[in-house]
């Protein structure tokens, strides 16, 4: 009699990558894409991201002077607040450190801003520090437009509405407003190892 | 597909407006368009269930479940005209 094989276990989440998964979330490997709206396709000649509010001159730069910013290779889990966490996605973008550079501002927080009208706000303090990104690139590519190209913000250690596709700009603010998803009853926050999914949790 | 048409949220509305409301017409708040809700684009996908006008793309209703509790803002539709 041939030993009993133990049989296929498709592919499991190992304890290594267990520890990775904010509670209440699932491992996925494709990418889902997530949208509010139609998909802009706004042409990079007449592209920029601005920062502007509590800001004494507004910041502003074109798609060429910001992709000749030094930019970082992140590689960084992700995780959506619909379920799926997708680990070790590769990114490549500016941090928001490097254009936050000599702001001198009293907001403590921001509201970001799309193409298309969509809006998510976050305490200045989770854009600093090297947490948060102006992303152009997914796995070595171009970020592709449904995915939130030609930019999209990227802040990983927040659930993903708060890594707004098609970022044009952020507004330093003194009080917090909310954005799209939050003023519909999503967490202000948003912290996924907390299951802050909405508002009260 | 990432856009679906006002039939996708046909059992939704129904739950929550206790009638079909797919066939009724909705009056566009922002640029006026006339048409009936199975018309609309639909984004489903996402943290919620977003309905626009498919005439100027403006928001018409964003539906929203959570902890078992549905809220739909209608405030992009100035009517909805039942028979």
């Amino acid at each position: 009699m041939p030993p009993i094989s133990h049989g296929f276990h498709g592919r499991r989440t190992d304890a290594g990558e267990r520890d990775r998964v904010p509670p209440g979330q699932y491992v996925t490997h494709d990418f889902p894409v997530l949208s509010a709206g139609p998909t802009p396709h706004t042409p990079l000649e007449s592209w920029t991201f601005q920062i502007r509010g509590e800001i004494d001159q507004p910041k502003s730069w074109t798609w060429e002077e910001l992709t000749a910013l030094p930019s970082d290779r992140v590689t960084v889990d992700i995780h959506c607040v619909t379920k799926w966490t997708k680990l070790d996605t590769v990114w490549r973008g500016v941090s928001l450190d490097t254009l936050l550079d000599g702001v001198d501002t009293s907001a403590e927080y921001v509201l970001a801003f799309s193409d298309g009208g969509y809006t998510t706000n976050l305490p200045l303090a989770d854009i600093r520090d090297g947490k948060a990104w102006v992303a152009y690139e997914f796995g070595e590519e171009p970020l592709e437009p449904e995915h939130g190209g030609p930019a999209r913000l990227l802040v990983p250690h927040l659930y993903f509405w708060k890594s707004a596709k098609w970022v044009r700009g952020i507004e330093l603010r003194a009080n917090d407003e909310p954005g799209f998803w939050e003023m519909y009853g999503y967490n202000n926050y948003g912290d996924p190892w907390k299951e802050q999914r909405y508002a009260g949790d | 597909m990432i856009e679906l048409d006002g039939n996708a949220i046909g059992g939704e509305l129904y739950d929550v407006f206790g009638m079909d409301m797919t066939g009724v017409m909705g009056v566009c708040t922002y640029c006026g368009a006339h048409a009936p809700v199975a018309e609309a684009v639909v984004y489903m996908r996402g943290p919620g269930t977003v309905a626009r006008c498919r005439a100027c793309h403006e928001l018409h209703m964003v539906l929203v479940t959570i902890r078992d509790v549905t809220c739909v803002d209608i405030s992009g539709l100035a009517a909805l005209e039942m028979q």
